[in-house]
């Protein structure tokens, strides 16, 4: 009975000290957690879980109408529509990631106040409950991919690593700006233009092709570029990515992800206080 | 290093709060901004004093293993900013503690339960929250489910719950924890009674099992029954640490004097000229339930009162100012104020007025009667707050239920029990034989 961890409580922890072991103890609550989003989030709705399948549809149909028919956007030989989708999808959950994951503390602001858990965990728990509606997406460009003929090729194979870098991504920019929703609530505010501004800077309703060749690196640097030109070449077999330019926003995804979530590590132990 | 026989070390532990922030919070940055502006206008670069509160003060303690110790102090002494850090809710400012084994801390019953999730589901989440296993869950959930005595409701979504139900099971789940340490913080104060008392015998079992037990309470006679040692804190202070009765005493004598200290005047808020003197240490009165109650003060007449008998009127009303029980000198013929005295003492011994639980106001009269008729010369509407603090009245090991379903006043009736027929109709009691064996004359 003497095996008894100690553990010690003190002001602050060496920085680079993430407390794996601590997070590790709680990964089954870190199943509850998704488990109860998927549960909770559409319950008393009448069409359930197909609200994820509807807003990105939804968007795709007013995409093809603005760009598609009235702007005659080209989309690389593939039909509009499916263009769009096969970016609306990926982008969709991005969005809904970030702006549940950045809005998840003060969401759970009465357990935060009253019960310890690694705080990660919440965004966490939003960011991989989102995949489901993901994959609900999925099913419906799988059914417009038939419904176009469009044949599917290996490189599909790959979707899991754009997929990766999405929900990295998304987590990056949670674990940066979460912990500075917990003290001002204006970044809640400030996340639908932000996202709006940031899809806007990536090809999700436009083709690639459409921007100069001499601004194409800036893209490089918008990892949701990536994501999208990723998806679309995996599906739907329009160009790949640039290789280098997708590595590099990676790189930096990575690197901004570490610092987020030491950040956000470092402020999780008085988000009791200021919530 | 945490010696073995250790389960808890808290050495230095503070906690420090701005209250500038909590004073004045801004909740965005143009607001923060603003502030920043209107500050500088104010006072330049001269940098504003930073407004601190200490919640927790330099406290330092040792908990042996299996030890279970209580906590108490009045509001605001740090009890619960305590256990929010031992329980890693929150960090401490400064100083450090050693905690050995798993914690597990309930610092409010239900927190984590999601209303629509059924009662089934909340149970395996919130075991999850307080760092059960999914296995250790499954393997106590038919003791969870029979402690909360809610089966048929298991698999309805909580928001459907009573509130009665709702923290039934959500104690129910806490109960059933076993953590090296267990933390709680006044959960008991939730619940019908019954399930309290419940809840409390959960709570010794644990304790009597070798656990480490820490328990914030205002429930006197909680503390006592559960506890050998307990903290007294004091605006976040450890002030006293030992064996439960004799902090107790202390806390008691603490709360005591803290009544206000005197010297105060009041005027009447009807009628004219008379001033009440409360005399020290009287005014605001702080108790225990079962506590005898009295009142001294002075009564400042305008002008000599004459012949006329003047009485004083005490009344009592119930925290929402309901009156719940009057008395006056002359109605009940126990005299009065009279002739040219400029000022009288005034002292009324109630007694043990049998008060629940709470915060009572006491309004003075100066009545005189003409024929029977009142004529009220002043009125003092709430002079005196009386503040009546749980206390177990009828050594029943815990206090009573709280005034919203006991009422304001307990009471303790003679009562007798007399068995009367038994169910196959053959009559049991000898008293009973007696009445059964009168014989009726009129026949005769």
């Amino acid at each position: 009975m003497d095996a008894l961890r100690v553990s010690t409580i003190q002001p602050s922890h060496r920085l680079l000290d993430l407390e794996l072991r601590t997070l590790w103890e709680f990964r089954e609550l870190l199943g509850f957690l998704i488990w109860r989003d998927i549960k909770v989030r559409y319950r008393q709705t009448v069409v359930g879980i197909l609200w994820f399948a509807l807003q990105p549809i939804l968007a795709t149909i007013i995409f093809t109408l603005v760009f598609g028919r009235f702007a005659r956007l080209p989309s690389q030989g593939i039909p509009y529509a499916v263009f769009a989708y096969a970016a609306v999808v990926p982008w969709h959950f991005f969005a809904q990631a970030v702006t549940r994951g950045v809005n998840s503390m003060i969401a759970e602001r009465h357990l935060i106040s009253k019960v310890f858990f690694p705080r990660l965990l919440l965004p966490v728990g939003v960011v991989v409950a989102g995949l489901v509606d993901f994959s609900v997406g999925f099913l419906v460009l799988g059914a417009m991919l038939a419904w176009y003929d469009i044949p599917l090729t290996a490189s599909i194979l790959l979707t899991p690593l754009f997929l990766l870098l999405a929900v990295a991504t998304a987590l990056a920019v949670v674990s940066w700006l979460a912990p500075l929703n917990v003290r001002y609530r204006d970044v809640s505010y400030t996340m639908p233009f932000l996202l709006q501004i940031w899809m806007f800077a990536t090809p999700v309703a436009y083709s690639v092709e459409l921007v100069p060749v001499r601004w194409r690196w800036l893209y490089g640097l918008n990892p949701m570029a990536g994501v999208v030109e990723g998806f679309r070449w995996a599906w739907l077999g329009t160009a790949p990515p640039t290789p280098s330019l997708l590595a590099a926003s990676a790189t930096g995804v990575v690197i901004l992800l570490v610092i987020g979530v030491i950040i956000f590590h470092r402020m999780e132990r008085t988000f009791a206080d200021a919530i | 290093m945490l010696p073995l026989d250790l389960a808890i070390r808290v050495s230095g532990l503070s906690k420090q709060y701005t209250i500038g922030v909590r004073a004045r919070r801004h909740d965005t940055v143009r607001e923060q901004m603003t502030a920043a502006v209107k500050s500088f206008f104010r006072d330049g670069f001269r940098r504003a004093p930073s407004q601190t509160h200490l919640a927790l003060d330099d406290v330092s303690f040792d908990v042996r293993r299996g030890q279970v110790v209580g906590i108490i102090g009045g509001n605001g002494a740090g009890k619960s900013t305590l256990l929010k850090i031992l329980s890693r809710v929150t960090a401490p400012s400064t100083g450090h503690a050693q905690i050995r084994g798993r914690v597990g801390a309930l610092l409010e019953v239900g927190s984590g339960f999601h209303p629509e999730l059924t009662g089934r589901e909340n149970v395996f989440l919130n075991g999850a929250m307080l760092g059960m296993t999914r296995a250790e869950v499954r393997r106590k959930f038919d003791e969870i489910l029979d402690f909360s005595e809610i089966h048929q409701f298991i698999d309805t979504p909580v928001k459907r719950y009573s509130s009665g139900m709702y923290v039934r099971l959500a104690f129910a789940v806490a109960a059933h924890l076993e953590p090296d340490i267990l933390i709680v913080d006044e959960a008991l104060a939730v619940g019908d009674f019954a399930f309290q008392r419940k809840c409390l015998g959960q709570l010794q079992n644990q304790a009597g099992s070798g656990r480490t037990v820490l328990f914030v309470s205002h429930n006197i006679g909680a503390i006592r029954m559960l506890c050998q040692r307990c903290l007294l804190l004091r605006s976040g202070r450890l002030v006293l640490d030992g064996p439960v009765d004799d902090v107790i005493e202390r806390y008691i004598q603490d709360v005591a004097s803290r009544r206000r200290s005197s010297g105060t005047t009041l005027q009447p808020d009807v009628g004219d000229g008379f001033v009440l003197h409360p005399r020290d240490p009287v005014a605001d009165l702080t108790l225990f339930c079962g506590d005898a109650m009295k009142f001294d003060f002075d009564v400042e007449a305008p002008r000599p009162l004459g012949d006329r008998t003047v009485g004083i009127g005490i009344k009592v009303t119930t925290p929402s100012g309901e009156p719940l029980v009057s008395m006056d000198s002359v109605v009940q013929r126990a005299g009065g104020i009279r002739g040219d005295a400029a000022r009288w003492n005034v002292r009324c011994d109630l007694g043990r007025l049998p008060l629940n639980v709470g915060t009572y106001f006491v309004w003075v009269f100066v009545n005189v009667y003409v024929n029977n008729t009142v004529k009220q010369y002043a009125q003092f509407s709430n002079a005196f707050a009386v503040h009546v603090l749980e206390h177990d009245v009828f050594g029943w090991g815990t206090s009573l239920p709280r005034p919203r379903y006991w009422g304001p006043l307990y009471w303790a009736p003679q009562w007798r029990f007399t068995p009367q027929d038994r169910v196959d109709g053959v009559a049991a009691d000898a008293a009973m034989k007696e009445t059964l064996a009168c014989r009726d004359y009129s026949a005769s």
